[in-house]
């Protein structure tokens, strides 16, 4: 089938939600178009809440919250657009809760507030209670909410239908798409004066993940094949606590309700580690502190694990506050949290990098920040970059809100004033060629094999620290894994719901992600933020303080390119928690 | 451990009828039903179908019947259930192959209960105000995440298919107790009719299923009331 619509969002987590909803009010014909149904998206599985300086319960501004996200960011984040990012928070999460969003209330009915790592006031000088939340499932009700509010408004869902191709024409304009409809193996085109991508994060590159099996890098893996770059791919945070070797997430929240990480000694360790912010210090350090307590054999039992005790904070916190976590431990450990600590360790957690955007959701594609004209791309898929070289807890709620709703602007005031631009002379034909060329392979190998054999060697040598030789050895062996794709064999041939094949051709997106994700990681010759090199342990400003721009290269290799990160206030300094 | 696992095939492309097939695989007892499904899918039959994503009891994907009872694959440990393991998709939706059913049914009547806050008057510059107490009314209904288990589970529902169902009511409660909502008329109306909640016949099927402890027939229960003493 062709199908016209004047923007077309690729994605229905909060991001993809909020561009349509956005895109809807300015007039203009839009379609959601997911591999999921919207309500699956994995914004629902977001816990610990979502930062804005509201000020419910002590002083609080904009550009304090700037401030925690320039340093988070190790100094990589631009500028211009974490300021806007913390000036447009409040106003977005008021208008969540305008729209219908249950947030829990302080005793006056305002919305209630709590404190979460790197949130301080003063430039650095105490906690902050700045996350607003709804229990632990605050995700959830942005995922809900804003689907509710997709429903009024009648926007159209194109549900469980997977985009595969995007349709750059000759003049370098983004026409629209190409998707899969999982239901009947259909290919359809999608032809659009705007298209969003909203495809949401990669963790299923590392072998323990906190995402979502579905989270397979689809939307930059396809842009990526087409000549648009990847931004900061090296910088993929490794959350402090996911559940022992499931890597499902337990929220921050818990330490910033007053739990605390504790080693086989029963020491507090992290006091060693950011004596000021101690356990609430930012991710990555908390990270790598967990890290080196297992490496010198302060793990549980000598163990991969620490343990994160909440004990202390009572049954009434932890139910009322805290009780999906409570049910999480009851569930995949057997473990109560009210009278026992949760055994945790690092887990791949979120994308810091992606599709290069400017603050209007557009995709800039070289240097010179040049943007390809009808391409957007918001939430976690994007890389503004608001988030630099590691990004704060709840900060990834705000972003999604607040650049899904400008994105959505920015595409509708485009359509607005374009018309629909030509499309390529090829439009499904070599989507249908790649897929046919996967069905008809009968090699040896297994889709679930290379999976396995990639996920363990990014989780080992490129995760929570990384030298030359482990990032020389994945990349190595992640190009070998590419080779090897070419010979698995699909056992379902069949049209219907063919989840076999959905699987090998998201493996790809996995391949190309951790590709370009190795090698990114590789020329970055310095530690900055999720980047930690033990043969360079110190930032270097001089030769990095630049955002890395990863293209499709010559006979299937990476180019890398660089370019520059805006400096508006926060001149960088050391990084101390 | 040794874990036998048997699943209700079905494709309407190539089957004439459901049929069982039978597999056996080597697991770990705290590992998840989903797991064992996915060892079946990875290394043996690459046909087997399932929905799945987040694989932590929050995306909703994954609801089925287990032994018998509906739950969600990847919220069911294999040790708490043994190691001689039934699956079978979702009973009273149609099955779109093996472990995936129809859902749009199940989406239409959530639509039909208008599930979004309606209130139209002008909220200023910031949030409105709710209190904590307000707020707790309807805090279990927010919990929901539409997997469907409680509905498939419903003996009403499975003698008239047009019944609005469980899950659909639960939404309906989340907003008619939230005091900021201003349409309790016209949503009581959507789930008062002939097939809406009045087929409830407090049977507990659906709060035995749902795998977010929520308590619905109790929301059913007051929806019932409201519906009573509300004189419009």
């Amino acid at each position: 089938m062709y199908y016209q619509y004047d923007v077309i969002v690729v994605g229905a987590g909060g991001s993809g939600l909020f561009a349509a909803l956005y895109a809807a009010r300015r007039g203009v014909s839009v379609a959601v178009i997911s591999k999921l149904y919207p309500t699956r998206s994995h914004t629902g599985t977001a816990q610990g809440g979502i930062a804005a300086a509201l000020g419910n319960l002590e002083e609080d501004h904009p550009i304090w919250h700037a401030y925690d996200t320039v340093k988070g960011s190790d100094y990589l984040a631009d500028q211009d657009a974490v300021e806007t990012l913390t000036e447009e928070a409040v106003d977005a999460v008021v208008e969540l809760e305008h729209m219908g969003l249950p947030f829990n209330r302080t005793e006056t009915g305002k919305i209630n507030q709590r404190r979460f790592g790197g949130h301080t006031r003063d430039f650095g000088e105490a906690p902050v209670k700045r996350a607003a939340f709804a229990a632990d499932r605050t995700g959830h009700m942005i995922l809900q909410t804003l689907y509710q509010q997709c429903i009024r408004h009648n926007i159209s869902f194109y549900d469980e239908f997977q985009v595969m191709d995007v349709l750059i024409n000759k003049d370098g304009v983004m026409t629209g798409v190409v998707a899969y409809e999982i239901a009947t193996g259909e290919l359809h085109v999608f032809h659009a004066k705007a298209t969003v991508f909203a495809t949401g994060g990669w963790g299923r590159v590392w072998e323990i993940t906190s995402n979502a099996h579905t989270l397979t890098g689809d939307g930059p893996a396809v842009a990526w094949r087409r000549g648009i770059p990847l931004e900061d791919m090296e910088f993929f945070q490794f959350h402090p606590t996911g559940i022992y070797k499931m890597g499902i997430l337990i929220t921050e929240a818990v330490r910033g309700e007053g739990g605390i990480l504790i080693n086989d000694k029963g020491e507090r360790f992290m006091e060693r580690y950011a004596p000021h912010a101690k356990d609430l210090a930012s991710r990555d350090v908390v990270s790598r502190a967990i890290y080196l307590e297992i490496r010198a054999g302060r793990g549980i039992g000598g163990k991969k694990y620490v343990y994160l005790d909440a004990r202390h904070l009572g049954a009434g916190v932890i139910e009322k506050r805290l009780p999906d976590i409570a049910d999480f431990c009851r569930t995949y450990l057997g473990v109560d949290p009210v009278t026992e600590p949760m055994p945790v360790q690092p887990t791949a957690h979120y994308a810091m990098g992606g599709i290069p955007t400017n603050a209007d959701g557009e995709v800039v594609i070289d240097r010179d920040n040049s943007v390809m004209r009808g391409f957007f791309a918001a939430g976690e898929n994007a890389c503004v970059s608001v988030h630099g070289a590691n990004r704060l807890g709840t900060n990834s709620l705000v972003d999604l809100v607040v650049f899904g709703r400008r994105s959505g602007a920015a595409a509708a005031k485009f359509a607005l004033a374009n018309d629909f631009a030509e499309m390529p002379t090829e439009t499904w034909e070599p989507t249908r060629a790649m897929l046919d060329d996967l069905l008809a392979e009968s090699g040896e190998e297994k889709a679930a094999d290379i999976r396995k054999e990639m996920q363990e060697i990014m989780f080992a040598n490129v995760g929570v620290f990384r030298t030359e030789e482990l990032i020389s050895g994945a990349v190595e062996k992640v190009k070998e894994l590419r080779e090897r794709f070419n010979h698995i064999t699909i056992q379902d041939r069949g049209k219907r719901f063919n989840t076999d094949l959905l699987e090998t051709w998201e493996l790809r997106n996995l391949l190309d992600i951790a590709y370009v994700t190795a090698s990114s990681a590789l020329a970055r010759k310095e530690s900055r933020g999720a980047q930690a090199r033990e043969d360079y342990p110190k930032r270097d400003d001089v030769n990095f303080l630049a955002h890395t721009l990863a293209y499709l290269g010559r006979d299937d290799s990476v180019r890398l390119d660089y370019k520059p990160v805006v400096i508006t206030r926060f001149e960088p300094k050391e990084r101390v928690y | 451990m040794k874990v036998t696992l048997k699943i209700l095939r079905f494709n309407p492309e190539t089957d004439q009828k459901p049929w069982w097939g039978e597999y056996e695989v080597d697991m770990d007892p705290d590992d998840r039903v989903l797991d064992a499904i996915h060892k079946v899918k990875w290394y043996q039959d690459g046909t087997l179908t399932v929905r799945r994503s987040c694989a932590h009891g929050i995306c909703g994907s994954d609801a089925m019947v287990i032994n018998g009872r509906n739950g969600l694959a990847c919220r069911t440990i294999i040790k708490d259930i043994g190691s001689r393991i039934t699956l079978e998709p979702l009973r009273g939706f149609r099955v779109i192959k093996d472990l995936v059913v129809d859902m749009e049914p199940f989406m239409e009547k959530y639509r039909s209960v208008m599930p979004y806050l309606i209130n139209d008057e002008d909220p200023g510059p910031r949030e409105r105000l709710q209190s904590p107490a307000e707020r707790a009314i309807f805090d279990e209904s927010t919990k929901c995440i539409l997997c469907g288990c409680c509905t498939a589970s419903c003996p009403s529902f499975w003698a008239n298919p047009d019944y609005l169902g469980p899950a659909a009511a639960v939404q309906a409660h989340r907003f008619i107790f939230d005091s900021r909502d201003r349409a309790t008329e016209e949503r009581l109306a959507a789930v008062g009719g002939k097939d809406g909640v009045w087929r409830c016949r407090t049977i507990f099927n659906c709060v035995e299923a749902c795998p977010r402890e929520i308590n619905i027939t109790k929301a059913i229960g007051e929806i019932k009331k409201a519906l009573l003493y509300n004189d419009g």
